[in-house]
């Protein structure tokens, strides 16, 4: 019987076949913490008997939540870290480098066929290159850092097939929203899911990791990428690797298998307050908005400033609208320099932030009062995500965010 | 005995603590932010041997540990749901708070008298039992050793 890319990535790392449903310890590739999760997980480890980490050089450290510390908690929560990291010999991106999402990949810290864990839930994001990585808490990081390894129940694995080529201004976001309102917030619990067919094939790692990222929100424990030669290249100067076969066999046994074909999706967006609440944009356009966040591990990379400078043309963002867009890294942050587009999105109105998680937690910087409205091209749109409990949040692609940001009103991207 | 705090369908992480107190790690500090804008009395009356019971996918969203801990501040030893989110349902396992599976937690009132017999998997809840499935065997190694810290310890350096 074959096996699914899940199936194969454990067997190969616990050195015996393994099935969906086997409980496994299995040493990990890369261990990632942040600001938030980190010191839990540090506080944990040296109630666990402290010591020295399984491996300095497999743990990834940096800091983008609450970056630059925006209060003192957050400053002494950095300062902790720094020290843990000095004391273990762990090199910190600190605040310099940008989003976790973003800089584990672009480092090099990841390649297909790894075991990745990160304590945060969107750690999904390197199936985009073929790693098999999730999100764990700090307790379980704790350990994680202090054995290399941990217990896994190998999940059984959900086939997305999806063909055919995007319409103009609808992109692997929309795909993805979609996907999340056919499956639901918890349709894929427990599960990994495959992103396959040509639609992935053709998508550049910036849309596949925008697809990755979200695979949590469906509940899922993976959401991997078959690797190809987009793969191979995206790596290439990145990290040591040697390019393997890895794709599902023929008679791989799957839990469950969907199909789209993209060229039928038209711009989709959540409405409040969760993520599978997913309509078309055509229905809630018109509706006022009061912010509109374009940055975040799903959507803010070079690409999608690429995107949303499309969409702006000559114009300017609406005088009503508070536009903020971040960056997802610093790489990503000095692409869209020279490329000219920040100049051109300051010009438009927009304010043009330094790489970090920005307003996607609300915990940082652009919260929302009671009834205010915010676009985003983040990836949750719980109540109260991005301030108080009594706003309300939208997700949508950068072409979406953008188009509506120019008229000041929810708008769909193709008709401006 | 405790009362049960009775909530619905996919109860976000964001919800159970809000992301502006997340550079808290004190379980009773963050107890006294639980659900707050969402359900405000929760963090005043809550106390010791309160149950939460709720419906699908408790704990959806982020991997904050601080939701499970924000719990256990508050004095909650279960959660009953019909079903939870995997990251949560570990980081509860790992700190200290049951989260047990059951398919009847409909039937059970907001405010209502409730025990847990974990022996005999079941809830009573003013005067009627409901069946609780049990917890998986690799989860119940750590619950027994008292949580994967004491289990770590027991590892030891090895």
């Amino acid at each position: 019987m074959g096996q699914t890319i899940a199936e194969k990535i454990f067997s190969a790392h616990c050195k015996k076949e393994c099935r969906a449903g086997d409980v496994v310890m299995a040493p990990v590739d890369g261990a990632m913490i942040h600001d938030i999760t980190g010191p839990l997980a540090i506080n944990v480890m040296k109630e666990m008997g402290g010591g020295k980490v399984f491996d300095p050089k497999k743990i990834i450290m940096l800091f983008d939540h609450q970056i630059p510390a925006d209060s003192i908690s957050a400053a002494e929560n950095h300062v902790m870290m720094r020290k843990f990291a000095q004391e273990q010999g762990i090199h910190n991106y600190d605040i310099k480098e940008g989003v976790c999402h973003q800089v584990v990949p672009e480092k090099g810290r990841v390649k297909p066929g790894d075991i990745i864990v990160g304590s945060d839930s969107h750690t999904c994001a390197y199936g985009a290159l073929g790693a098999f990585s999730t999100g764990i808490g700090s307790t379980d990081m704790a350990y994680v850092m202090k054995f290399g390894e941990l217990y896994f129940r190998i999940p059984d694995t959900i086939r997305i097939d999806a063909n055919g080529k995007f319409q103009n201004r609808v992109g692997p976001k929309d795909l993805i929203l979609t996907m999340a309102g056919d499956i639901g917030a918890d349709g894929a619990t427990y599960r990994a899911l495959e992103f396959c067919g040509r639609a992935f094939r053709d998508m550049d790692i910036p849309g596949r990791m925008t697809c990755a990222n979200m695979a949590i929100e469906m509940g899922a424990k993976a959401g991997i990428v078959p690797p190809d030669k987009k793969t191979r290249d995206y790596l290439k100067g990145r990290c040591d690797y040697t390019p393997f076969d890895l794709e599902s066999d023929g008679d791989a046994v799957f839990f469950e298998e969907r199909s789209y074909d993209v060229a039928e999706i038209s711009p989709k967006i959540a409405v409040p307050h969760n993520v599978d609440n997913v309509v078309d944009v055509s229905e809630v356009a018109g509706k006022h908005i009061d912010q509109v966040f374009i940055g975040s591990c799903t959507n803010g990379r070079y690409e999608d400033f690429v995107e949303a400078a499309e969409v702006l043309g000559d114009r300017k963002f609406s005088d009503d609208v508070r536009v903020i867009m971040v960056p997802a890294s610093r790489d990503e942050y000095m692409k869209v320099l020279k490329a000219g587009l920040i100049e051109k999105f300051v010009d438009a109105g927009a304010l043009f932030e330094a790489p970090c998680c920005g307003p996607c937690m609300g915990g940082a910087f652009g919260l929302l009062a009671p009834g205010e409205i915010s676009l985003s091209t983040s990836n949750r749109n719980f109540r109260g995500r991005q301030g108080s409990t009594a706003s309300f949040v939208y997700l949508s692609s950068p072409s979406t965010a953008a188009a509506s940001a120019i008229s000041g009103v929810i708008t769909d991207p193709r008709e401006v | 005995m405790g009362r049960s705090w009775k909530f619905g369908d996919d109860i976000d992480t964001d919800a159970i603590i809000p992301g502006r107190f997340l550079t808290i790690y004190d379980p009773k500090e963050l107890a006294s932010h639980a659900f707050e804008g969402t359900r405000d009395e929760f963090s005043k009356e809550a106390k010791s041997g309160d149950v939460i019971i709720a419906g699908r996918n408790f704990g959806c969203g982020s991997s904050r540990e601080h939701a499970p801990l924000a719990l256990k501040g508050a004095g909650i030893g279960f959660v009953i749901a019909k079903s939870f989110a995997r990251i949560f349902y570990r980081n509860a396992i790992n700190t200290g708070v049951l989260p047990i599976v059951c398919e009847h937690t409909d039937k059970i009132p907001d405010g209502s008298e409730v025990s847990v017999n974990l022996p005999e998997a079941f809830i009573e809840a003013d005067g009627k039992r409901y069946p609780l499935q049990p917890i998986p065997e690799f989860m119940m190694k750590i619950v027994e050793a008292g949580g994967l810290v004491e289990y770590a310890k027991m590892r030891g350096n090895t």
